[in-house]
């Protein structure tokens, strides 16, 4: 029984992962995106030591590096990318620190938590419907922001507020993944999956569909092989969007 | 009758240096401004003023219900975002709740095609591009609309169609139009008010007497202002080319 609560959240949880990627990609944040799923990894540290849920630690540091990168994204980019790579690299050497166990360094950094607790599937399956459906009602301000800030501006679009929504968003994403992927390769499944549809996709609607479709194929195709074989699941997730992304540069691009 | 636009004193400055000041202006409603300068000279700047984008000291009044549309210089999408215009055009639709036949009306004022607004925005030519942007500052039906160098990117034949456009829409739609150009023949032909700046304002006033040889020296120095005239534009153009294809 347990295991078909699981199916369920890793589609859910994949699909809202495929669709977020897909407007980081057309965003071109799709790195500051990365990152963010590492500002977890101290948070993850956290939760061991003081026996908190893994997503109360997880996300509460994730909430704080959204903010900073919120605000960094208003400054010039040469500055905020700096500073997003130390933010990067700091987690994660702050989050070894954290961690002493190395089973558990290993399952923050990759995935594979045991035992789905009902609590967790309610915040997953939650999460990830919320994300579906906030990102379909944000869709059309998303689409003229990134097109052009200016433009929505003088569209009357709020374009600061609905960043901070977008990154709230992407922070839930790889919450509800977090525990098939790990923080160190939940943002390979926002990344690969919408690289692999804009390889293969030329109009807006096959793009986010496709984005999700890999996503979720990803997910349930490594998930299965992993199963099977007794490999990381995590890790099987991530190699199984790899050889889509693979297949995807055979396609001629216009 | 209430100006559709009046701005006094108006002063920006980035990191505490000045790149605007002292800039007033007054507009009517179904007038045609041409706001000119050499390169840097704060046209843009004063543009995102007028747009409330920038913070900015002095005042800036709209008449009540303006409605601005605005199409700016260059975009910097992604060449292989798969976003195309008729998704643009119906995302502020929706937006703005308006219905579909608003998209079909700015389609065709603009001249585009079902082709056109379905082909990805990064496979488009410098004038269609430049006409879907302006089809989207036209949807919801502004009073005023403003372009930022709205031929920069477009190539000598396409350019007379802009500025075609442009006038017809202000002509014929009775929309204020504010143009930032390069292009003095355009100004003496189609505008009805010029501001030039050199950072301060320098000049305002209908063209044929705010442009006085004096006030063109001040803007591009001694005797260079014979460039911005049409006559010598094909080597304007030769430039503008040689640009894109770098």
């Amino acid at each position: 029984m347990a295991s078909y609560y699981s199916i369920i959240l890793a589609i859910l949880a994949a699909a809202a992962a495929g669709l977020v990627g897909a407007f980081a990609l057309m965003k071109r944040t799709i790195l500051a995106g990365d990152v963010m799923s590492h500002i977890a990894i101290p948070g993850l540290g956290l939760a061991l030591l003081f026996a908190w849920d893994p997503l109360v630690g997880g996300g509460l540091t994730l909430f704080l590096g959204i903010l900073i990168i919120w605000q960094l994204q208003k400054k010039t980019e040469l500055s905020a990318e700096a500073a997003i790579g130390v933010i990067f690299a700091s987690s994660v050497a702050l989050g070894a620190l954290l961690i002493h166990s190395d089973e558990a360094l290993v399952d923050a950094l990759f995935g594979g938590f045991k035992n789905l607790t009902p609590a967790e599937f309610a915040f997953g399956a939650g999460a990830s419907i919320l994300i579906i459906v906030a990102l379909w009602l944000l869709r059309n301000k998303l689409i003229i922001s990134l097109f052009s800030p200016e433009l929505a501006i003088s569209s009357g679009i709020n374009v600061d507020r609905i960043n901070l929504w977008y990154l709230l968003l992407f922070g839930l994403a790889i919450l509800a993944n977090l525990r098939f992927l790990g923080a160190l390769l939940v943002g390979s499944l926002i990344i690969i999956p919408a690289a692999v549809s804009r390889q293969l996709t030329h109009s807006l609607g096959t793009f986010l569909t496709t984005s999700v479709i890999v996503s979720v194929l990803s997910m349930l195709i490594g998930t299965f092989i992993a199963m099977h074989y007794n490999l990381d699941t995590g890790a099987t997730v991530v190699v199984t969007a790899a050889a889509f992304f693979v297949l995807s540069l055979f396609k001629k691009k216009r | 009758m209430q100006p559709a636009l009046t701005a006094l004193n108006i002063e920006v400055s980035f990191d505490g240096k000045n790149v605007l000041e002292n800039v007033s202006m007054e507009l009517d409603a179904g007038e045609s401004l041409a706001v000119i300068g050499p390169n840097g000279a704060g046209k843009t700047v004063f543009l995102r003023a007028l747009l409330g984008m920038i913070p900015y000291r002095g005042t800036i009044t709209w008449a009540p219900k303006t409605r601005i549309g605005y199409v700016p210089q260059k975009i910097d999408a992604d060449r292989h975002l798969p976003v195309n215009f008729k998704n643009l055009f119906a995302a502020k639709a929706s937006i703005l709740k308006l219905p579909a036949a608003d998209i079909e009306e700015v389609i065709k004022i603009v001249g585009l095609n079902n082709n056109i607004i379905t082909t990805s925005v990064g496979h488009l030519s410098g004038g269609e591009f430049q006409r879907g942007l302006i089809a989207f500052a036209l949807l919801g039906k502004p009073s005023v609309l403003i372009f930022d160098e709205p031929t920069a990117s477009i190539d000598v034949a396409g350019e007379e169609q802009i500025y075609d456009l442009i006038h017809r829409l202000q002509d014929a739609q009775g929309i204020t139009t504010i143009v930032v150009s390069h292009d003095l023949s355009f100004v003496y032909q189609y505008a009805t008010k010029v501001l030039c700046l050199n950072r301060a304002g320098v000049c305002f006033g209908e063209p044929d007497i705010a442009l006085t040889p004096e006030a063109l020296e001040k803007l591009y120095g001694p005797h260079k202002y014979f460039h911005y005239f049409n006559d010598s534009h094909s080597d304007d153009h030769r430039a503008k080319n040689h640009d894109i294809q770098q």
